[in-house]
């Protein structure tokens, strides 16, 4: 294997985990803040990318498309809160994941029913099409790069949020006591929108980023949102950190896993069943990689004890 | 006690009396659904088990249910090649033989998933739980000798001695016998010494400890048994349907057997069953009316959690109680 596919691979692995980061962290805020399991929140992911594909192709141009995806996810994230969601902060998990389930089948339908369901495509803008030279002799998508660019960027962001302004004070310590909090004056409900409709943002606009590198279709928000479970899961559930490293750990583990284990097998291993082993696994590792983690730390990396 | 008892009642006989009305009219759709509508109610009641009873929310349901399918799917496949699995043994296509296998393959992952997951509890306990379902899905996808994605086709039903299993009314009494002895089962369960520890589990584990019974131990035997009576109403539907495929095991049937239990009536005996024709009937009358079905059923679901708690079951016993 040449040290140029290795590298690929490893972009490519970043690159997903970057965005994995993007849907983990409104997921892990929202059940750090609220103590909300969401299942919706894939549904904002495949808004975020159907917004774009509609502006995109009404207006020509990406960039509109991409703040349309961010606009969209965040308004259709402040009504689910302020409609339904807030109502079940104080049911019990059980009403929580059936409610929410029930707005995936109302999301997908709908979306299916306005645009069909057949995938949308989108195009990368020009400039950022085609491949660049980096060092090594390494060729790679400009458009990927620009993806784990524009996803440090926003990890930075969100740090700095969380970490030194006064929204981020209130929503650690929303984190650690909502009535103190409550009690210190600060507008509980108003916070929790806010949270709720950030992390819709950002879960729309991951999206519509990785919309035009595969397609647009209904149901895309799914298999994404299940991987960003298992990220808060191995990260600790309510922990940014975790979700960031954890996000990474599953974006390259998955990714390097497909390109190695089939080889793996192929020691001792005829070929052909080399392959189905190895890509069968390789597509389970993450969970396995989960299991281990909960097994030796319930509460997962940086949780608190479960 | 009574009063509960006559809605169990009225249940199933609502179900048989709409199957021998398929019969009797010529409808042999009717029966299909009436079957369905037994085998994705045994399922739910394998769930409620757990989800009701005891109070282990478990996502990943269509793990159980899925494996059951398959490995009455991949017996028979076998059977029908003459094409040897292990040592020379080339399946079965007898439904007793296959629903041993299945007991012990799901109570075999029930308990290797239970040890692992019920170490947790709350959300970590719901998403392990879904990512162990996933983990299967994605693992029959990838695994290309049984149909991978296309899924496997039986051909034909299994047999049971003495039954004409592909005469659809003679197919529903052997799912609706596996219903009745599972509802007598689980009402069995949960009215001896070891149910009171179970629901004593879901309302406060640390007393019960304090009693000396290990809550651990009494989650996992649940566990273990919600997935095997799940996993035989698997291996049914694989039978009803002559086809498997790894939606089965995705988080969509762990979410449909979770939604049956919970409009049924979570922690009632019969609920599952009520929930399980309330589903099939919107499936039919919905879908009937518009392809977007689904899109309603959410709303409907999203107004029976925020308004009408504890389902049906739940709704008639209060209604009959006032």
């Amino acid at each position: 294997m040449s040290v140029s596919l290795f590298a690929e691979q490893l972009l490519n692995g970043l690159q997903f985990g970057i965005m994995l980061f993007l849907m983990s962290a409104g997921l892990t805020l929202v059940f750090g803040v609220m103590g909300l399991i969401n299942l919706a929140h894939g549904s904002f992911y495949m808004v975020g990318a159907f917004a774009c594909a509609a502006m995109a192709s009404a207006l020509g141009s990406f960039w509109l498309g991409l703040a349309a995806s961010l606009a969209t996810a965040a308004i259709a994230g402040v009504l689910v809160e302020t409609i339904i969601v807030r109502r079940l902060y104080h049911r019990d998990h059980l009403d929580q994941v059936l409610a929410t389930f029930a707005l995936i089948l109302v999301f997908s339908e709908g979306t299916r029913w306005l645009f069909g369901s057949f995938p949308i495509f989108l195009n990368i803008p020009d400039i950022l099409s085609g491949t660049i030279d980096l060092p090594f002799g390494i060729a790679y998508s400009k458009y990927r790069l620009f993806i784990i660019a524009v996803g440090i960027l926003i990890a930075g962001g969100l740090y700095f949020l969380i970490a030194k302004t006064r929204l981020g004070v209130q929503i650690r310590a929303g984190e650690a006591d909502r009535e103190m909090i409550s009690a210190l004056g600060v507008n509980i409900a108003r916070l929790n929108t806010i949270v709720f409709g950030l992390g819709a943002a950002l879960a729309g606009f991951a999206g519509a980023m990785v919309g035009a590198i595969q397609s647009v279709e209904v149901g895309m928000g799914e298999p994404i949102l299940i991987l960003a479970f298992v990220v808060i899961v191995i990260g600790g559930i309510g922990s940014i950190k975790g979700a960031f490293l954890a996000s990474i750990l599953v974006g390259l583990g998955d990714t390097l896993g497909r390109l190695f284990l089939p080889g793996f097998f192929g020691f001792f291993l005829e070929p052909s069943s080399a392959t189905s082993v190895g890509s069968a696994l390789a597509s389970m590792l993450i969970y396995l990689l989960m299991a281990v983690v909960l097994f030796f730390r319930p509460g997962g990396l940086f949780g608190k004890a479960a | 006690m009574l009063r509960s008892n006559l809605v169990n009642i009225a249940v199933i006989v609502l179900l048989v009396a709409y199957a021998v009305s398929g019969e009797m009219f010529d409808a042999p759709y009717n029966i299909t659904l009436a079957t369905k509508v037994a085998i994705l109610g045994m399922a739910g009641a394998g769930l409620n088990l757990a989800l009701g009873y005891c109070g282990l929310i478990s996502f990943g349901h269509a793990a159980f249910f899925g494996l059951g399918g398959y490995v009455a799917g991949i017996l028979a496949v076998h059977a029908f090649n003459h094409q040897p699995i292990f040592l020379g043994w080339s399946g079965t296509n007898q439904m007793i033989a296959i629903w041993v296998f299945a007991l012990l393959a799901t109570g075999l992952l029930a308990l290797l998933i239970g040890l692992l997951s019920l170490r947790t509890s709350g959300v970590y306990f719901i998403m392990i739980t879904l990512a162990f379902a996933q983990m299967l899905y994605y693992f029959a996808i990838s695994w290309p000798s049984y149909g991978g994605e296309d899924g496997l086709s039986t051909y034909l039903r299994n047999g049971f001695p003495g039954l004409n299993t592909m005469d659809g009314m003679s197919f529903f009494m052997v799912c609706l016998a596996w219903l009745v002895f599972v509802l007598w089962l689980s009402s069995r369960i949960i009215n001896s010494r070891f149910g009171l520890a179970m629901q004593a589990v879901r309302e406060n584990p640390v007393r019960l400890a304090g009693l000396g019974v290990s809550p651990f131990r009494v989650k996992l035997t649940v566990f273990v048994l919600s997935g095997m009576i799940t996993g035989i109403a698997g291996a049914l539907y694989t039978d009803l349907n002559r086809f498997v495929s790894p939606s089965v095991l995705s988080w969509h049937m762990s979410g449909e057997i979770m939604i049956l239990v919970i409009i049924g009536g979570v922690a009632t005996l019969s609920g599952p069953v009520a929930g399980a024709m309330l589903f099939i009937f919107l499936e039919q009358w919905l879908g009937g009316l518009t392809e977007f079905w689904q899109f309603w059923l959410g709303l409907m679901l999203l107004l029976v959690v925020l308004f009408a708690r504890g389902g049906i079951i739940g709704t008639l016993n209060r209604w009959r109680a006032s």
